[in-house]
């Protein structure tokens, strides 16, 4: 028997005849209306739904309780091209990537909101598996959904899906962390290896030509750095190194201390197997993309006991020191090699492009 | 990791480059060292390396490494750029390419610009993908342009015989490969040499094998030393070709024997002589040098994107402060340049060797900047 309403791509609630629920997403599905209405119940509400969602008012109504008066708020856009890849998906991303990027501020991340912009003829089973890992990471990072909005756009005018999150949490009293806060003195930290997200999308894209094991690290990082912080308030500096690498970020972080971040190259734990994927492909390490990695610059002396801390988490077993802040040289990243010679790290010029030979 | 394997050679790797046999053999560099001496290492992927590590400053001061033209997107002639540019811009093309090529300036924009406007533009890392790509848009012509030294030179004969096998005739390849010994021939040849002993390119040699080499040795009373890409393989060049110059014996030795034979990959050098023929080729910066490029063997002419399209004149223009054609010539260091690290940085390059990873430019620009 074929499906007679096979064909059939209604535009909203304009017709009397009852709409067929579709296995993809449709222009309708934006509209505001009924397919609206139902794409949120049935797809949205019934994985992330909380008491603030279910509000159904034009702005989630939050009380805040305890003493904190200061507020961290990031916003950040997923583009991410496959939507699914070895060790997470576009959701976990969009959820994790602003956890993340409030935590850093030493924020305890709380509420976000998920704006989703879906291209007509989207697979509703796609997006059922992206909210249900979003409602997942959620609940492992203990983060709320508090408002949602949701468009269509026409077929070709967007990449499957795109989300947009925004994070909101607040800063508990005594933190004060930010990018211009490291100081001569300091050590440098890295929670685990790197370049494994970034090796895991290009070969989800198919672009690396052989097969590899290596999984992105994807993860929600503000338990982890609860406890270091909760543990050691004087930690300065916090940022994730995601596009751009580790030597990108170092290298803001530089610019915004006005310091000489001085790393020392053999203590930079890269996992063998993506080492090999940079070599064969030309790329540095350094220079890829992660997503559940995090650099902790604070005083010396606090090096063991965040060593300590940092490795009794999951997503910080690798947790290593990798290099010291100082004086001279402001704003300069300085790689030390194994041979004793020095080179200057620069940020990332534009698109990673691969070597010929 | 150990260093060393159970047959007692060093390790891939963890042993190419570790420090203690690296410094071993630079405590024998400088002990053999007595006089001043000008080597070049003729691939970008060795500048790259000896950048990346810093060997240049463990290497005793009489040693001057000077930059080789061996980095292919570098010394791709402008008007093979404009002509892929040309093409890359007309509909119904899909043009491929390394991913190198794509930031590499034209004398208006490069392929990322024409990607920008609308152009379909792919990355490859092999032109066998480019084939796929062809037999998968039956409706488009697919154009792959072909640059590279004698090492990417079979694969790319081994795309145009595929396209052949399968009748594709919606791929052709804007062939632009050019090889080694004719550019060590003119750079030995020219007034202004101060080249005294070559470090040859692995990967190249891993192909062509380096039988090519002891009559250019021979003529100029040159050393050259086949040389690897590890910090180890890299300074073992070097320390043969100094011994080589210290005792006044001119030689040819193969200092990457785990990856080069004399007679070097036969199958490889059949595939290329049966697709290509040695053509007179513009090196960019360089000027032309007499048969030292590879087009396309009359029986496959076809597959010729040159031909196929009609391109026309291009009237071709280089930035006027670049001086990209001494830095290849071994000339002029990066630094030497007055744009270097101003108006010329890797995120808006004036010439070639600011793009590519094995150009000398963004080499110095990434390793070898010194601190004020």
């Amino acid at each position: 028997m074929s499906d007679p309403f096979e064909n059939v791509r209604m535009q909203g609630p304009v017709c009397p005849i009852p709409h067929h629920p579709s296995d993809t997403v449709v222009i309708g599905h934006g509209s505001g209306g009924q397919m609206t209405r139902d794409l949120i119940r049935n797809i949205f509400q019934s994985r992330l739904g909380n008491e603030y969602l279910s509000q159904g008012n034009d702005a989630a109504r939050i009380t805040l309780s305890g003493d904190s008066k200061q507020i961290a708020i990031s916003t950040d856009s997923h583009v991410v091209s496959p939507l699914f890849y070895p060790g997470g998906d576009i959701g976990r991303l969009a959820v994790c990537g602003t956890v993340n990027d409030v935590a850093m501020l030493g924020a305890v991340p709380a509420f976000l909101t998920a704006g989703f912009i879906l291209e007509e003829g989207f697979p509703m089973e796609s997006l059922t598996r992206i909210i249900e890992s979003m409602a997942s990471a959620c609940e492992e990072a203990k983060v709320q959904i508090v408002a949602g909005d949701t468009k269509v756009v026409e077929k070709g005018k967007a990449d499957g899906i795109f989300i947009n999150t925004a994070g909101f949490g607040l800063i508990p009293e005594g933190r004060n962390l930010g990018g211009q806060m490291a100081q001569p003195g300091d050590a440098v930290l890295i929670s685990g290896a790197l370049g494994d997200h970034g090796i895991a999308v290009l070969q989800a894209r198919g672009d690396l030509g052989f097969e590899s094991g290596i999984q992105s690290d994807l993860a929600p990082l503000n338990h982890m750095i609860g406890k270091l912080l909760d543990a050691i308030p004087d930690v300065h500096v916090l940022r994730d190194p995601t596009r751009g690498g580790l030597a990108t970020t170092l290298k803001e972080i530089a610019c915004q201390s006005q310091i000489c971040v001085r790393l020392r190259e053999e203590t930079i734990p890269i996992k063998p197997d993506v080492r090999m994927a940079c070599e064969m492909l030309g790329f540095d390490p350094l220079y890829l993309a992660n997503e559940g990695k995090v650099i902790v610059i604070l005083p010396e002396y606090q090096v063991d006991n965040a060593l300590n801390i940092l490795r009794q988490s999951p997503y910080g077993k690798m947790a290593t020191r990798i290099g010291s802040v100082e004086s001279s040289n402001p704003e300069q990243v300085l790689l030390e090699t194994p041979f004793g010679t020095t080179r200057i790290l620069d940020m990332l010029a534009g698109e990673i492009l691969p070597r010929i030979c | 990791m150990t260093p060393v394997t159970d047959s007692g050679t060093p390790d891939f790797l963890s042993g190419y480059r570790n420090a203690d046999l690296v410094k071993k053999v630079l405590v024998e560099i400088h002990r053999k060292t007595t006089r001043p001496w000008a080597l070049m290492e003729i691939c970008g992927g060795q500048t790259h390396a000896i950048m990346q590590y810093g060997l240049d400053q463990l290497l005793p001061e009489q040693i001057e490494l000077i930059h080789g033209p061996g980095c292919p997107v570098c010394v791709t002639a402008l008007e093979l750029i404009d002509q892929g540019l040309w093409i890359a811009r007309q509909p119904d093309v899909i043009f491929t390419s390394f991913g190198d090529m794509l930031r590499v300036p034209g004398s208006k924009g490069d392929l990322f610009s024409v990607r920008a406007a609308g152009g379909d533009i792919r990355v490859v890392y092999s032109p066998i993908d480019a084939v796929k790509i062809a037999s998968q848009n039956p409706e488009k012509q697919v154009v792959f342009f072909a640059i590279g030294f004698e090492t990417t030179a079979p694969v790319n004969a081994m795309a145009v015989l595929q396209a052949e096998k399968m009748g594709l005739e919606n791929f052709s390849i804007l062939p632009a490969n050019v090889l080694v010994p004719p550019a060590m021939h003119a750079i030995l040849s020219s007034p202004n040499n101060r080249i005294q002993g070559f470090l040859a390119a692995g990967h190249v040699c891993a192909v062509m094998g380096y039988w090519e080499y002891p009559p250019i040795a021979e003529q100029y009373r040159t050393p050259i030393v086949v040389t690897g890409f590890e910090p180890l393989d890299l300074v073992n060049g070097i320390l043969k070709t100094v011994e080589l110059l210290e005792e006044d014996h001119v030689d040819v030795l193969n200092g990457y024997p785990r990856a080069v034979t004399f007679e070097g990959n036969r199958a490889a050098q059949a595939l290329i002589e049966r697709v290509f023929k040695p053509v007179d080729r513009n090196w960019r910066g360089i000027g032309m040098i007499p048969e030292s490029g590879l087009g396309l063997q009359t029986g496959y002419q076809d597959y010729d994107a040159g031909q196929r399209f009609e391109i026309g004149q291009i009237q071709t223009e280089e930035s006027e402060i670049c001086i990209a054609g001494l830095v290849l010539q071994g000339v002029k260091k990066p630094s030497d340049c007055p744009a270097f690290g101003t108006l010329c940085t890797p995120q808006s390059p004036l010439g070639a060797p600011m793009v590519s990873s094995e150009g000398a430019c963004a080499a110095y620009y990434r390793y070898g900047r010194k601190l004020q």
